[in-house]
């Protein structure tokens, strides 16, 4: 008969469960918990500060002047940035009406006619151009529109700020419509309607608060882009003419932020605060509204 | 018996097919619009460089004067600026967002709070750069100046800046794939003994690691690419120094300054420059892009 001795395995300690507070491997796993726990808490303190700053600096420069007057020159009190505010409107519409038919009918290709390889490369370019850097499509719209029609124009910039937004609006878009049950589709095709009845009179309405939000927050990120905006609308001290039909210089928020960030002037620079917490109340608001709206499912 | 309740099945008309089969085409050829906007750059800028390409060749890459009185142009400053404002960018976010990544995948705290603590890190990367600008200028330059050798504008505050726009995008991704990691593989480890961190940094981190890569990758992209931050931080001094306390310089910086009142050979070698950053983000976003795939694919 063998006798059988009560062994410990190397590194155990047998029959104890207990943990133990002061062996390496807890105090190593209570240090690591610390220093992420402290890199989350420094990861947010930017945003802190700068909405601080934004609400001290922003609100007391902004009155109701602010929103109807134009840039005052450099050292003259008073002024305001309506005409940047009509700009910014102007080339973000633009941009949403080319960028939402043409994102929403790519999208709908994609998700309602399943064509496997096909629609995942589209998926794929979708996110490549979502990663191009927004300087490059400012140089690409200037290349395209600025030097063919020989004039900085408020259709430059809006072309530029389409193409910044087609990737958000194709993806929001297409998850949205992946959301509308399967049942739905064939309940439609069911009592015979065709694709594109079932398309736009059913799958379409059903997604379309998603899509609505997908939209709102791709205007608010292309309200605050400048780069792609410095050499295609340019800027102005005017309001926009329309009898040029928009062909001219046109003025920006986020344009004026960067222009009168780096000027010494006092008056200017209260303006760019000004502007740029508009920007950010802006992206802040829709980023709130659309995390709530998503939240309640709409199937 | 007369059968009037009953309705013929008719065969579709003419004109519904032609609808039909339109807005099958219609949808199919916006779809590919997407991926032809990539060409479309692609081209566009390429056939403007053409002129700057034939003159300097691959010695634009190696010169560093760009004076537009003499025609005489090179990007290696930039493209210098350009990568080591990024790395630095890069080794500031990583360790922080990994950070970041975990503490919010863990049950440290309870989900409610979880998920907003998630949220206030997205929005960071809500922000419009131009505004991180402002701030830079406003508050952080003066601010850094109390305790460095800092003068002005440089490549410290710019890669500062740049690793707080990054992170949301490395501590997002990243966590998404942690998350993702199978929880049969943790409760594995965990049933043979591992402590909490002995889990994450042996089984969860190494299983998860394509996607997180795949994050920093598409940060660095993003990092590349930035430009009005950078812009209005990095001094704008074309000269390749080691002293992050100095300006600096880097190719978005350098076409944003100098697009809008550039003409002829300059706006050449401006495309060419602009060409050289697309398609350096290109192989890095594309790179990011198929690392993230195949962490869906899990």
């Amino acid at each position: 008969m063998i006798k059988q001795t009560p062994s410990t395995p190397s590194g155990f300690e047998a029959f104890n469960l207990k943990r133990n507070p002061t062996s390496p491997r807890t105090l190593f796993g209570l240090i690591m918990s610390g220093i992420a726990g402290l890199f989350t808490l420094l990861a947010v303190i930017p945003l802190f500060i700068i909405l601080i700053y934004l609400l001290t600096k922003g609100i007391s420069s902004l009155s109701p002047a602010v929103f109807t007057q134009l840039p005052p020159p450099p050292m003259l009190d008073g002024g305001g940035f309506g005409n940047a505010i009509v700009g910014t409107i102007i080339m973000v519409g633009i941009g949403a009406l080319i960028s939402v038919p043409i994102g929403v009918m790519a999208a709908i290709y994609l998700s309602e006619f399943n064509e496997g390889k096909m629609a995942e490369s589209i998926r794929f370019a979708t996110n490549v151009l979502s990663g191009v850097p927004s300087i490059i499509v400012g140089v690409f719209a200037y290349s395209a529109i600025v030097l063919a029609t020989k004039s900085y124009s408020a259709w430059a910039g809006g072309f530029a700020l389409a193409i910044l937004m087609l990737p958000i609006i194709v993806r929001t878009t297409d998850e949205s419509l992946k959301l509308v049950p399967q049942e739905v589709r064939q309940a439609s095709v069911g009592i015979g309607a065709n694709q594109y009845q079932t398309v736009l009179q059913v799958v379409l309405p059903a997604a379309l608060p998603a899509i609505i939000t997908g939209v709102t927050l791709s205007i608010a990120r292309a309200a605050g882009e400048t780069a792609p905006l410095l050499f295609t609308a340019l800027f102005t001290q005017y309001w926009p003419n329309w009898n040029n039909l928009l062909v001219e210089p046109t003025a920006s928020l986020a344009v004026l932020v960067y222009n009168f960030a780096i000027v010494p002037f006092q008056n200017q620079q209260e303006l760019a605060w000004g502007a740029a917490f508009i920007l950010v109340l802006l992206v802040l608001a829709t980023s709130i509204l659309s995390r709530l709206a998503t939240a309640k499912r709409t199937y | 018996m007369n059968n009037s309740y009953e309705p013929r099945i008719e065969p579709r008309s003419g004109v519904e097919r032609i609808l039909d089969s339109s807005f099958y085409w219609i949808a199919k050829i916006l779809g590919w619009a997407i991926a032809g906007i990539l060409v479309w750059i692609t081209i566009q800028v390429g056939l403007k460089a053409i002129p700057a390409i034939q003159t300097f060749g691959l010695n634009f890459f190696s010169t560093s004067s760009w004076n537009p009185v003499n025609n005489q142009y090179g990007v290696w400053p930039a493209i210098y600026g350009t990568l080591v404002s990024s790395f630095i960018a890069l080794a500031i976010s990583v360790p922080i967002g990994l950070g970041v990544a975990l503490f919010l995948s863990e049950d440290y705290m309870p989900p409610s709070l979880q998920r907003i603590m998630v949220f206030l890190v997205e929005l960071l990367a809500a922000i419009p750069s131009v505004v991180y600008g402002l701030w830079g200028i406003f508050v952080l330059i003066p601010f850094l100046k109390g305790f460095t050798p800092l003068r002005g504008p440089g490549m410290l505050p710019a890669a500062l800046i740049l690793s707080v726009m990054i992170l949301p995008t490395i501590a997002a991704i990243a966590r998404d794939s942690i998350i993702n990691v199978d929880q049969g593989l943790r409760q594995a480890a965990v049933g043979l003994g591992a402590t909490r961190w002995e889990a994450i940094l042996q089984i969860i981190l190494p299983a998860a690691s394509s996607g997180i890569i795949g994050g920093i990758m598409l940060a660095l992209g993003r990092a590349l690419g930035e430009t009005m931050a950078v812009t209005m931080l990095i001094g704008n001094s074309n000269t390749a120094t080691i002293d992050v306390f100095k300006p600096s310089n880097t190719i978005s910086s350098l076409l944003a300054n100098q697009f809008a009142e550039a003409s002829g050979l300059q706006v050449s070698a401006l495309m060419y420059a602009a060409l050289i950053l697309f398609l350096i983000t290109l192989v890095v976003n594309v790179l990011a892009q198929l690392l993230v795939k195949r962490l869906q694919r899990i």
